[in-house]
């Protein structure tokens, strides 16, 4: 077996031209992509093999791993040289994204193999978003499925210009044209509207190799490129450096009093010392100073280098701020519209408080509304309360702090993001910002006169949001309710919150779904902030089952501002006072999403104050309450 | 979506930065793993530039089995002097007591224990929640799955079937406490990426990897260097003189030579232009099982 090409001639002849001709390829990225059993893998192991980019000690595992592991009787099984997980190999599938490093004379090209199954979706995704080109596999004996139109999908989202349309086992349909342009035709149906610059269909095996590298006998009536001509000839270069200066700052640089600089990569435009930027949040302008780098200052960076600026005036510049060209700046808001793929398997809920990281920035945000979501298949637009795993909605979120961006389709680096979960911290979205919905700018705050502190300093009390949370029938209302008895007694301003006045008023358009109970608790945390701007002790008592709700309400009030009462009363103590006859009904099925039955309730980690409902008297439970208050200096 | 403008090597180079950057800004205790080799070497040298003129704001940390070679050893301490990093050095010292070596334990236990396990306690005991690796993608089929920032259980266990998804260059560092990410800014370079970077900015590397006359026993089809006088030697082995050098570097006992003339960087570029086999096959660890690799990882190997 001949493993690596006979370069020595060229490199005997001129080393450092060679050298220097190798440094100097351009680099494409492309992924591999399609349903599953398609064949990317072995496509990927073909051009690896035909590339004759596989070292002696690689192809003696391969043929040891194709007889234990191999689907192709005694042939090299080529989908086990990127199959690198003991799990994939053992069930002959692609679970995890891979890649892959190639070169030719004239490219070098780094691949990333995808997996089909569409449970894993989201590893396609990670696939897709740093590549320029996606190579999209279809079995020419299956024709279009659900997976190709999803994954094609996927990659007009993510804003990939470049698509190879290759229509595999080309060899088990006879090599027939028939087949092959019935399915380019649907194909090119269906993605007319995805803007691709290039769309490339070939006809090709890759277990054989027909139209791989060189062009095939089998397909005479095939005119274009074979894979590997077109990948080495494609032109994907980017505008990158057209486009206005952005650089997202990653690190403030500051190793003495006498150097302050701005470290980051430039992912967009271009920029020379004298230039003038701006700190795209505060809207703060200043002039370039110096372009510094450790092999010297620059004349000189645009896209794509990571340098350290700095700038001529003393202005507030933090981790997370974008400085961009002064006058072509990034829109600044906490609200905006984006395309959304959901990742996890917890499904996403309107109004629950998650993470997102957009640039260097990571800030709260809620997803205030699912404006459709769409089917992947029809590309219709479908009414949504909630989304699931790898589905794609368009949505509007709005951010606790406005943040810089530019629409993804013009500057992909500001407009992309990713969604993270507050509890679990994973990654569980990727979005792509459409348009900003305001700007946060010209939304100012009435300027308030009378402050917080003076109409509670008129009460003669500390204002606090008293957050009672259990299941039903732990005792909530009851201790609730002394509670301000004996505030309202000692001639405290009081107000209570609680299912009974807002389930029937301003939340009577809500059910009990997940998705419900989350925009319930948000508008109720809303209404409790305000009575605390206006002074008051006020007693909330809801069920409020979900942490990452009672986190959302803490964080919305101050200091101080938020004592979590936590209702600790054992199940079947709650379900045997069953007061309302709820469990009961429950129990019986009567009642669907009920807390405690076929609903979760997450128990506080660290609430202020924990109550042993089962075991307390009322009474004494709401003295407890009185003494924390006056303890903290509540009650003046 | 780079410029053209920009060399292959130079996009490289800023992708690393940009990785070492972000640990440094969202981590409370990151640390840098240094094994030495030329792939530590690089990351070093990445690590100077993305912070000039401030210093890395992480120190090194090396795992010593004491199976090193001494030349290691000697480049290591100088290196991380001139560079200004802290350095910590950590040994399983309850499998030093025990004498874990390669020979009388065999390559696995003696990797899990003196590697793995080392590596561990070190972690936990510094609490650190971000460590780098010098890993690459191409050097072997596990690590091509691997996620740039690849997160960590709080028992430093690797989930390959549950990766976090890593959507453009938005890597999520959070974690809980206990919890870490082990962060790879190499993992889009190649084997001959790093020597022509080495070349190209004359980054100094441990002597072993240039040929010179060194003593040597063949076994079983590998060039074993005898480094002191701890190696034993099979009745009537004697070692002998030859011309090599190491394409890669471990524990001197698992890793084997290879005769070459390469005695200047650019003669090692050239040999590696013509290389008929993967620098892993001189890991002798890697041979042990199938799937090795990914196993040692799920345990908490780098």
């Amino acid at each position: 077996m001949t493993a690596k090409p006979d370069i020595q001639p060229q490199i005997e002849a001129d080393f450092s031209a060679y050298l220097a001709a190798q440094e100097h390829k351009s680099l494409l990225r492309f992924l591999t992509c399609g349903s599953v059993d398609d064949g990317k893998s072995t496509l990927i192991g073909r051009l690896l093999y035909d590339t004759k980019l596989l070292f002696e000690d690689q192809l003696a595992t391969l043929s040891s791993d194709s007889r234990k592991h191999g689907t192709v009787g005694d042939d090299l099984d080529f989908a086990l040289l990127v199959d690198g997980l003991a799990a994939e190999r053992e069930q002959g599938i692609t679970i995890d994204v891979a890649y892959r490093f190639f070169a030719t004379d004239k490219r070098k090209f780094i691949v990333a193999d995808t997996p089909g199954h569409e449970q894993y979706t989201r590893n396609m995704a990670t696939g897709a978003s740093n590549s320029d080109l996606a190579v999209i596999l279809v079995d020419a004996r299956q024709g279009i499925l659900t997976q190709t139109r999803r994954h094609s999908y996927i990659v007009k989202l993510l804003g990939l210009k470049h698509v190879v349309l290759a229509v595999n086992k080309i060899d088990l349909v006879d090599f027939s044209q028939e087949r092959f342009d019935a399915i380019v035709a649907e194909y090119a149906a269906f993605a007319a509207d995805f803007g691709f610059e290039t769309l490339v269909p070939i006809p090709l095996s890759a277990r054989f190799g027909d139209n791989v590298i060189t062009r095939s006998a089998n397909t005479p009536w095939y005119s274009g490129p074979s894979l590997l001509e077109h990948l080495e000839a494609v032109e994907v270069a980017s505008n990158a450096l057209a486009r206005p200066f952005r650089m997202p700052v990653q690190w403030v640089n500051r190793p003495n009093l006498d150097f302050r600089g701005f470290s980051g990569t430039i992912v967009s435009g271009l920029v020379r010392p004298g230039d003038a930027v701006v700190v795209a949040g505060s809207g703060a302008t200043s002039r370039i100073r110096s372009i510094v780098t450790k092999d010297g200052d620059l004349e000189e960076a645009g896209a794509g280098e990571a340098v350290t600026l700095t700038l001529t005036d003393e202005v507030d510049v933090s981790r997370g701020d974008v400085l961009a060209a002064a006058a072509d700046r990034p829109e600044v808001s906490d609200q905006f519209a984006a395309h959304l793929i959901w990742m996890h398997d917890e499904p996403l809920l309107p109004g629950r408080p998650y993470l997102i990281k957009m640039g260097t920035r990571t800030v709260g945000a809620q997803i205030t509304e699912i404006k459709h979501k769409l089917d992947v298949n029809t590309f219709q637009r479908l009414a949504a309360k909630t989304l699931g795993l790898n589905e794609v909605a368009v949505v509007n979120i709005a951010t606790h702090d406005p943040v810089a961006f530019d629409p993804f389709a013009d500057v992909p680096e500001t407009g992309a993001f990713i969604v993270i979960d507050r509890m679990s911290n994973l990654t569980v979205g990727a979005g792509m910002v459409d348009f900003g919905l305001r700007r946060a700018t010209n939304v100012h705050w009435q300027a308030l006169n009378v402050s917080k502190d003076s109409r509670a300093a008129m009460k003669g009390q500390k204002p606090v949001v008293l957050w009672f949370t259990g299941l039903s029938g732990a005792g909530k209302s009851t201790v609730a309710n002394l509670v301000e008895k004996k505030l309202n007694a000692e001639g405290r301003h009081t107000y209570m919150l609680d299912g009974d006045n807002v389930r029937h008023g301003l939340n009577r358009d809500l059910g009990f779904t997940d998705a419900d109970r989350v925009e319930n608790i948000r508008r109720v945390a809303e209404v409790a902030r305000l009575f605390v701007d206006a002074g008051l002790i006020t007693l909330v008592s809801f069920i409020s089952p979900f942490r990452a709700e009672r986190q959302m309400a803490r964080e919305l009030m101050g200091a101080g501002e938020f004592v979590e009462i936590f209702m600790d009363t054992p199940l079947a103590v709650a379900e045997s006072r069953d007061v309302k006859g709820l469990y009961k009904r429950a129990r019986a099925g009567q009642i669907k999403n009920f807390t405690g039955i076929d609903s979760p309730y997450e128990a506080p980690e660290a609430a202020e104050i924990r109550l042993e409902a089962g075991a307390t008297a009322p009474e004494a439970m709401a003295d407890q309450i009185i003494a924390y208050l006056k303890a903290g200096g509540y009650l003046g | 979506m780079s410029s053209e403008r920009m060399t292959h090597l130079k996009r490289l180079e800023a992708e690393s930065i940009f990785i070492m950057r972000e640990v440094a800004s969202e981590f409370r205790n990151p640390v840098m793993l240094y094994s030495i080799g030329k792939d530590s070497a690089v990351m070093l040298h990445l690590a100077v530039k993305a912070f000039y003129p401030s210093r890395p704001p992480f120190p090194l940390m090396h795992i010593d089995t004491t199976w090193k070679f001494r030349e290691m050893i000697a480049f290591r301490d100088r290196m991380a002097k001139e560079l200004g990093f802290e350095l910590i050095v950590h040994t399983n010292q309850e499998g030093l007591k025990q004498g874990i070596n390669p020979f009388e334990h065999g390559s696995s236990l003696y990797t899990h224990v003196m590697k793995t396990e080392a590596l561990k306690e070190a972690l936990t005991a510094h609490g650190f929640d971000a460590a780098f690796g010098g890993a690459r993608r191409d050097e072997e089929k596990s690590r091509a799955k691997e996620r740039v920032f690849s997160f960590r259980t709080a028992n430093h266990g690797w989930d390959p079937k549950t990766q976090r998804p890593e959507l453009w260059n938005l890597y999520n560092t959070r974690v809980k406490g206990g919890e870490s990410i082990r962060v790879f800014p190499l993992s889009n370079w190649t084997e001959l990426d790093i020597w022509q970077y080495i070349l190209a900015e004359r980054i100094p590397i441990v002597p072993l990897y240039f040929a010179a006359d060194r003593p040597v026993v063949e076994r079983g089809g590998q060039l074993i260097m005898v480094d002191d006088e701890r190696l034993p030697l099979a009745p009537g082995e004697q070692p002998q003189m030859k011309h090599i050098r190491f394409r890669t570097l471990g524990c001197y006992p698992l890793t084997a030579a290879v005769e070459s003339d390469a005695d200047t960087l650019e003669k090692i570029v050239r040999e590696m232009l013509t290389a008929r086999t993967s620098e892993r096959a001189g890991r002798l660890i890697d041979h042990d099982e199938a799937a090795s690799m990914e196993k040692k990882k799920r345990e908490g190997y780098f």
